[in-house]
């Protein structure tokens, strides 16, 4: 091992950063940690020890293998933690190249599709355009999935900085339902928005709380039965944004609940109830809400419909 | 015709936008790595150029920071087209003179061409 290789390593904070792990977390730190309370452990023991027994080399003999055999376990331990680390840390980082590497050639085919479409390259029979349709939107939704691998990734190697200003929350939202009006149409779901009046401006990261506005308004409109509704607040409550959107639809079994904002999870009515959707909106909506500084929540009754929440610190 | 240097190692893409392009009346110019990019850009002075980040041979914020170093080069509307979109990648594009910065992923075929009129003033 290089010189530079052993001062890298004991750089702890480095350390840190590279897993994306928060110091408590951290292999690195918690031997450290471990390091220090052995030592205490051993040289308060040895003090307590030559008072009492009256042959102190053997008290300090016995001490210090007891703090070898605790060294090597407390080593072994953190290797293990740090190996998990580790991998963590690349598949994260494989996510991440798989993710680029499949982008460019999704891009490629959506726009090629789309150029034919647009009938620049000739007139396409009205049969052929439905199916043309179909592959457009099939390669959207591959891009939109690896484009969410891709945040997951980001959130997991702590590499997704926050670019924080001020805008208005209440425009942003609004700006989303125009968005999402055609599939709302489309859903027979109508959109109602109800912000309390005269709210302040809101210091925050705009493009990743549109992720996460995003991401309720698709799930409410996507999970309703029949002739949906859904019912947008915003309202400022203390030091922040409290933002509630309630859906009349598919609902959340009970038993299901406590998964909900793990990654990759899908209802089990859900599943049944549409195939698409890849189980990470959730998951990516509660990392940002968190990063950013407030919680995110719901209520939810199957067959009846569900209420997803959060809050953002106003400054 | 305004002129348009397309600096993009996928001949698939090259392919398709040089088609729309060529249909909305452009000219354009086809590089396939970064070096070949730089030498058109100062033979062909084009008025614009569509740049992609991960090039053979020369990486495209090397190209911008010559293409942007170089008094001939310098004042030609750098679009970045690509699909890296890692910490500060944007930003460094900006600050090395890009004039704006497009996720492929993220825009339709027609949004980009929107933005390549802008950037012509047209």
């Amino acid at each position: 091992m290089t010189f530079k290789k052993i001062s890298s390593q004991l750089n702890i904070f480095a350390q840190c950063k590279k897993f994306g792990l928060p110091l408590w977390q951290c292999p690195q730190f918690l031997f450290l940690i471990m390091g220090i309370i052995i030592i205490g452990s051993i040289v308060t023991s040895y003090a307590i020890g030559i008072r009492y027994i009256e042959d102190p080399e053997m008290v300090a003999l016995v001490s210090l293998l007891i703090a070898l055999i605790l060294f090597v376990i407390a080593f072994t331990i953190t290797r293990s933690f740090e190996r998990l680390a580790e991998a963590n840390r690349m598949k994260s980082e494989f996510i991440s190249i798989v993710s680029h590497q499949l982008r460019s050639p999704l891009s490629n085919l959506r726009w090629a599709i789309e150029l034919l479409i647009s009938g620049r390259l000739g007139k396409i029979e009205e049969q052929q355009t439905e199916y043309f349709k179909i592959l457009k939107e099939n390669s959207h939704r591959m891009e939109e999935l690896v484009q969410n691998l891709l945040i997951v990734s980001r959130i997991e190697t702590a590499a997704l900085p926050s670019k924080k200003q001020e805008f208005s929350l209440e425009d942003l939202i609004r700006e989303l339902i125009k968005e999402f009006e055609l599939f709302a149409k489309a859903s027979n779901v109508e959109i109602f928005f109800e912000p309390q009046v005269n709210l302040p401006k809101i210091f925050t990261d705009p493009s990743q709380i549109k992720l996460v506005v995003e991401n309720l308004l698709d799930n409410a409109i996507r999970y309703v039965k029949e002739k949906g509704k859904v019912l947008i607040k915003l309202e400022e409550r203390g030091q922040n944004f409290y933002f509630e959107i309630k859906d009349n639809g598919v609902g959340i079994p009970k038993d299901d609940q406590k998964y909900i904002f793990q990654k990759f999870f899908r209802s089990e009515n859900v599943m049944r109830y549409q195939t698409q959707g890849s189980g990470l909106g959730l998951y990516i909506s509660k990392a940002i809400t968190e990063k950013l500084g407030g919680k995110i929540g719901f209520k939810s009754q199957e067959g009846v419909g569900s209420t997803f929440w959060f809050t953002l610190p106003i400054k | 015709m305004k002129t348009i240097l397309f600096i993009e190692d996928e001949s698939a893409l090259q392919k398709t936008f040089g088609e729309i392009l060529k249909q909305e009346g452009y000219d354009i110019t086809p590089a396939l790595d970064g070096e070949i990019g730089l030498r058109l850009a100062k033979t062909k002075k084009p008025d614009l150029i569509l740049l992609d980040l991960i090039l053979p041979k020369m990486h495209g914020f090397e190209v911008l920071k010559k293409l942007k170093e170089d008094k001939e080069t310098k004042d030609i509307p750098v679009i970045v087209l690509t699909n890296l979109e890692g910490i500060g990648d944007v930003e460094k594009a900006i600050e090395l003179g890009a004039t704006t910065y497009l996720v492929k992923a993220q825009y339709s075929l027609d949004e980009v061409v929107e933005k390549i009129k802008k950037a012509l003033n047209e």
